[in-house]
């Protein structure tokens, strides 16, 4: 059985994907995730889960193409520049 | 606490942690390899820092205790220092034994007048607490089969069995103590 573990660095930092380990059980899965990642001192926290309780989504649908909800679709220098100018608070550059 | 005493337990370290480290790439599955290994090398930890508590009473050095004695000045159990590679089963049937037995042990130095020696035990009772975590483990899930049974039977008489070496000793101690011996009194 095949068991996801993410680790923490620091407190109250984000659990980031670590690796994964196999074992038999949750025992033997705690026992062989703290063995591997956190033994160096290199985490503060683990989480370790099995591989089937993670649910992956791959499919993200844009079909119209709406760049407004990606960041690199809003270019907001442009924008501001336009918002300064109506308001007349425009730098000179 | 008395240096023999010491010394004897430091021994059964020395020696099961070379027992078990020849299970490095070899043991059942890899995650397993790391951890075993990674338990051979506390047992090492933990004989290294009794022989230095020891040696600084006897105005010598851990490494002289560890390496450069004659085999039969080695106070080690019959029972750490038989070859059972390639037997997983009775690798862990020793290794739940010794570490039942050790745990007794360790807790009555922990109980030592002798603060230097209470600290170091209660140091290593927190990695062994670990080791008999993974021994338990590995018990309840061999509990049933009838090889880790038998191996739990044939080994319980031999835990502290100090009468004498076994007939592989002689073989671990010549492997062990070869650098050290290779170049005369050379310091390392």
């Amino acid at each position: 059985m095949i068991w996801e573990v993410f680790r923490q660095e620091r407190k109250g930092q984000a659990f980031a994907h670590a690796g994964s380990v196999e074992a038999p059980d949750r025992d033997f899965a705690d026992w062989y995730a703290r063995e591997e990642f956190g033994r160096r001192g290199e985490s503060v926290a683990l989480w370790v889960v099995p591989r089937e309780a993670v649910h992956e989504i791959d499919d993200f649908i844009d079909e119209l193409e709406r760049n407004y909800h990606r960041v690199d679709g809003y270019p907001l220098k442009e924008k501001l520049k336009e918002a300064r100018e109506r308001a007349g608070t425009a730098r000179d550059r | 606490m008395n240096a023999q005493a010491l010394l004897e337990i430091a021994d059964d370290e020395l020696i099961l942690g070379w027992r078990n480290s020849e299970w490095t790439g070899i043991a059942p599955f890899l995650e397993e390899d790391v951890a075993f290994s990674s338990i051979a090398q506390n047992e090492i930890g933990h004989a290294r820092a009794l022989y230095q508590l020891v040696a600084a009473e006897l105005g010598t050095t851990a490494d002289e205790l560890a390496f450069d004695r004659k085999p039969e000045e080695y106070r080690c159990s019959r029972f750490v220092e038989l070859r059972l590679v390639p037997d997983w089963a009775k690798t862990i049937a020793r290794h739940y034994l010794y570490e039942q037995a050790d745990e007794r042990r360790i807790r009555e130095l922990m109980e030592s007048d002798d603060p230097e020696v209470a600290g170091l035990a209660a140091k290593i009772d927190r990695e062994e607490a670990y080791h008999r975590m993974h021994a338990q483990m590995w018990f309840d899930r061999l509990k049933d089969e009838p090889r880790f049974v038998e191996a739990l039977e044939e080994l319980q008489p031999l835990v502290d069995e100090r009468d004498g070496h076994a007939p592989e000793f002689a073989e671990l101690w010549r492997e062990m103590t070869e650098v050290r011996r290779s170049v005369a009194g050379a310091t390392w």
